[in-house]
Parts: C-alpha cells; sequence; structure tokens
C-alpha cells in the first residue's frame, strides 16, 4: 500500500499514519520554501493541506519552484500546485486559496488548521503570521533565506518563544532572493526541513525545534542552534491589542511634492505614495514619456549616484529642465 | 580577554569575514560590543540585530574570556 514504506517505522505505524490523515496544514506562500513543503507533506498523506498564494507562476520561480514547469508560467501558483499534488495523492483534500494572507482574514483562516508553515519572502507577513498564530492559538513553522544561509524554527508550540520573541524589532532592509539571488537547492532544503518539522509535530515524535533557532550555512556546511528566549511581554501586547502591522512601506516626509523612483522593483524600502512615479532605470527608455517636463521632481535611488546618472541623461538627451537630484538617496526623503 | 565573535547573513558581508577572534578590555559587556562592531563595520539597521553569547539569545550578560557571541541579522527570503 501506499505509505507503507514510513508505516514500517515504528515510529509511525498504523496509528501515526492516522494522525497524519487527520491533521490540516496550511502553507502561506507557495515558493521556493512552500513547494517541497507541499510535496512531502502532500506525498506522506497529511488529510488537508491548504496552498495561499496570489501569485502566478513566473519562469524565474522555475529553478527552484521545481514542482511548476513551463506550461504553467502565467498560471495561479495555488490552482497549479493544487492540480499537481492532487496527482501526487488523490486521498487527500487540498484547498487552493488565491488571496494574500491580510489582517481581516488571517485569524480566522488559521482556526481552520492545525499548524501554519510560512513560506513567505517578506517581513511584513512573518510577523502578519506570527501574530495570528499567537491569537488563533496555532504554532507555526518559520524559515528564512539570506543566499546561502538559513534560520529555521517553530514559533509558537505550545506556548514557547514567538517570532517578536527573537526579533522585536524589524529592519528595513527587506532583502528578498529576487534581490540578493539564491541557488534553488537552498530553500528546497529548507521547506523540507520545515516539513519534517510539520510531521514531528503532527506524529509527536522526536524533538521539536521549538525555542530554538537552527542556523545552517550550506556553502560551508557550518550549523549553529541557537537558544531563544521567550518574551512573554512581546507574546502578551498580541493578546491585548490583536495583530500590529508591521510596515517596511514607509512614507515620504514631504508630501507636497512629486518625486521620481529609478530603482528596480526589488530594492527596499517601498514608498507607497501618489507623489512618486516608479520607474526603474532598466525600463527608463521605454518610459521617459511617463516623467512630466512641467513640475519640479526630485529624483532618487538607493544611495543617489545612479539617479545623479539619470538626471545627467535625461537633461543633456531629453532637454528635462524640471529634475533634481536626491543626493543622499532614499533615506533622506522618508520618515523615520 | 578573547572573544570569538561570528556574524551572519549580511552582517558577516558587511565585515568581509564570518568569523573574527576579537581581543576585548576584561569586563567588557555584550552591548559594548555590539556598538564596537556595528560602527567598525558600518552595519545598517543595529536596532534589528541580535546577540547570542554562547549559544544563548539571552545576552543581558558580561563576557567572559573564551566566550562565543553571534551577530544575528533578521531575513526574510524564501
Amino acid at each position: 500500500m501506499r505509505y507503507d514504506r514510513q508505516i514500517k517505522l515504528d515510529e509511525v505505524g498504523i496509528s501515526g499514519q492516522e494522525k497524519l490523515r487527520n491533521y490540516r496544514v496550511l502553507i502561506i506562500g507557495v515558493g521556493g520554501l512552500g513547494c517541497p513543503a507541499a510535496q512531502y507533506l502532500a506525498g506522506a498523506g497529511v488529510g488537508k493541506i491548504g496552498l495561499m498564494d496570489h501569485d502566478k507562476v513566473s519562469i524565474t520561480n522555475l529553478h527552484r519552484q521545481v514542482l511548476f514547469n513551463e506550461d504553467d508560467i502565467g498560471k495561479s501558483k495555488v490552482l497549479v500546485a493544487k492540480e499537481k499534488l492532487q496527482q501526487l495523492n488523490s486521498e487527500i483534500e487540498l484547498i487552493a486559496i488565491e488571496e494574500a494572507l491580510t489582517i481581516e482574514n488571517a485569524e480566522k483562516l488559521f482556526s481552520e488548521y492545525d499548524i501554519i508553515i510560512d513560506g513567505t519572502d517578506n517581513f511584513e507577513t512573518k510577523y502578519l503570521i506570527n501574530d495570528a498564530c499567537i491569537l488563533a492559538g496555532k504554532p507555526w513553522i518559520y524559515a528564512s533565506i539570506y543566499k546561502y544561509e538559513g534560520q529555521l524554527s517553530v514559533f509558537n508550540y505550545e506556548n514557547g518563544p514567538t517570532y517578536r520573541c527573537l526579533f522585536p524589532k524589524t529592519t528595513r532592509q527587506n532583502i528578498s532572493c529576487e534581490a540578493t539571488g539564491v541557488l534553488g537547492v537552498v530553500p528546497g532544503i529548507f521547506g523540507m526541513l520545515q516539513a519534517m518539522e510539520a510531521l514531528k509535530i503532527i506524529l509527536g515524535i522526536g524533538e521539536i525545534l521549538s525555542g530554538k533557532l537552527k542556523l545552517s550555512n550550506l556553502l560551508t556546511g557550518s550549523e549553529q542552534i541557537l537558544k531563544l528566549q521567550k518574551k512573554q511581554e512581546e507574546i502578551d501586547k498580541i493578546k491585548e491589542n490583536g495583530i500590529i502591522p508591521v510596515k517596511i512601506v514607509c512614507k515620504l516626509n514631504d508630501e507636497s511634492r512629486l518625486y521620481l523612483d529609478i530603482r528596480e522593483i526589488f530594492e527596499q524600502p517601498r514608498i507607497n505614495s501618489e507623489k512618486v512615479i516608479q520607474i526603474p532605470l532598466s525600463d527608463l527608455d521605454d518610459r521617459i514619456w511617463e516623467i512630466p517636463k512641467e513640475k519640479e521632481i526630485l529624483v532618487f535611488c538607493q544611495s543617489g549616484k545612479r539617479s545623479k546618472k539619470v538626471v545627467d541623461l535625461l537633461k543633456a538627451e531629453y532637454g528635462f529642465e524640471n529634475l533634481k537630484n536626491v543626493e543622499g538617496g532614499i533615506e533622506t526623503i522618508i520618515d523615520g | 580577554m578573547k572573544v570569538n565573535v561570528k556574524y551572519f547573513g549580511a552582517i558577516a558581508e558587511s565585515a568581509g569575514k564570518s568569523e573574527e577572534v576579537l581581543d576585548l578590555e576584561k569586563g567588557s559587556s555584550v552591548k559594548d560590543l555590539k556598538n564596537q562592531q556595528i560602527k567598525k563595520y558600518q552595519i545598517q539597521d543595529a536596532d534589528s540585530i541580535q546577540i547570542a553569547v554562547n549559544q544563548d539569545l539571552k545576552n543581558e550578560v558580561e563576557l567572559k574570556d573564551g566566550d562565543e557571541v553571534a551577530f544575528l541579522p533578521p531575513f526574510a527570503g524564501g
């Protein structure tokens, strides 16, 4: 039968397989981490797997999200993943949720599952998962990648430490794999480690990585497990106030002026304002017509260097007289 | 006294190394060391960086000879 090879293990057995069948796991983000986690949990026979992602498959996903293939480009990740995982295991229930996780939908959605797996790539959603798990009383399995390094932990497990206990203060440097580059194997391995933690929790075996943070560098082979400290005030804060949104997107300190952001879309922090025209340098040639010529526009990038070149070029070649460079880069025009 | 310092994530890139042994004045605190290294390597977003001493994130301690100190940044890739 299908599960013979795992039922043979003393730690699993028929009763373990029954536990797997009765468990519900929600995977947020079906990408480099979420795909392998979903594949192995579906294979193992986890009874209900929710897949949440509002993104579509793109060609740059394929080197690490090997669940997808070329024909899937442009299609909804969760719909494609659901179809493929159902082919892998027709006995389990797969739920495709083609939405973004929000403050409004998180807590109710989490209450319908037993374990949440974090397959996201940004701080906003990680804090959101953390807070909603505290409120819904669910454990979540965290992983994050930076180039060849990864962090792994199980948060909010049986009143254990949470993500806010580890990182009470976040950073503006929201550097994604898109920006830094990543070898597909790295999130692949961490996604599978997340699946392993989920299986351990479901089967009640081994040592759960709760209260601990595993750090691995897959380039050097070095590994460490750090002991976490529970910060009750960070947990109580959420229980008392509800989800506290973390915004990496920041505000302009002067909304009366007009700006041109020539940074690439993956560069952080992003500014969400009608006063900012966003034209990445790589698109500039095709989109010069979008830049008004009548009002003064402040042009910025991360440091002020690229934007200076753009200002000089647009002035010399296209006759723009209304552009001014932000010398100090983005940090000088945003709040905080 | 000597402490072994490890850097993770982008901090290792700012420092240009993932590990080094530092000679510190006796009685130095974790905070002293953190401030010193953040200044030295111009590490960004210092507030978000967590420090572990001997693999424990409990770090309100005075450093001792032979301690291992890890500089840990948040990152979010996936």
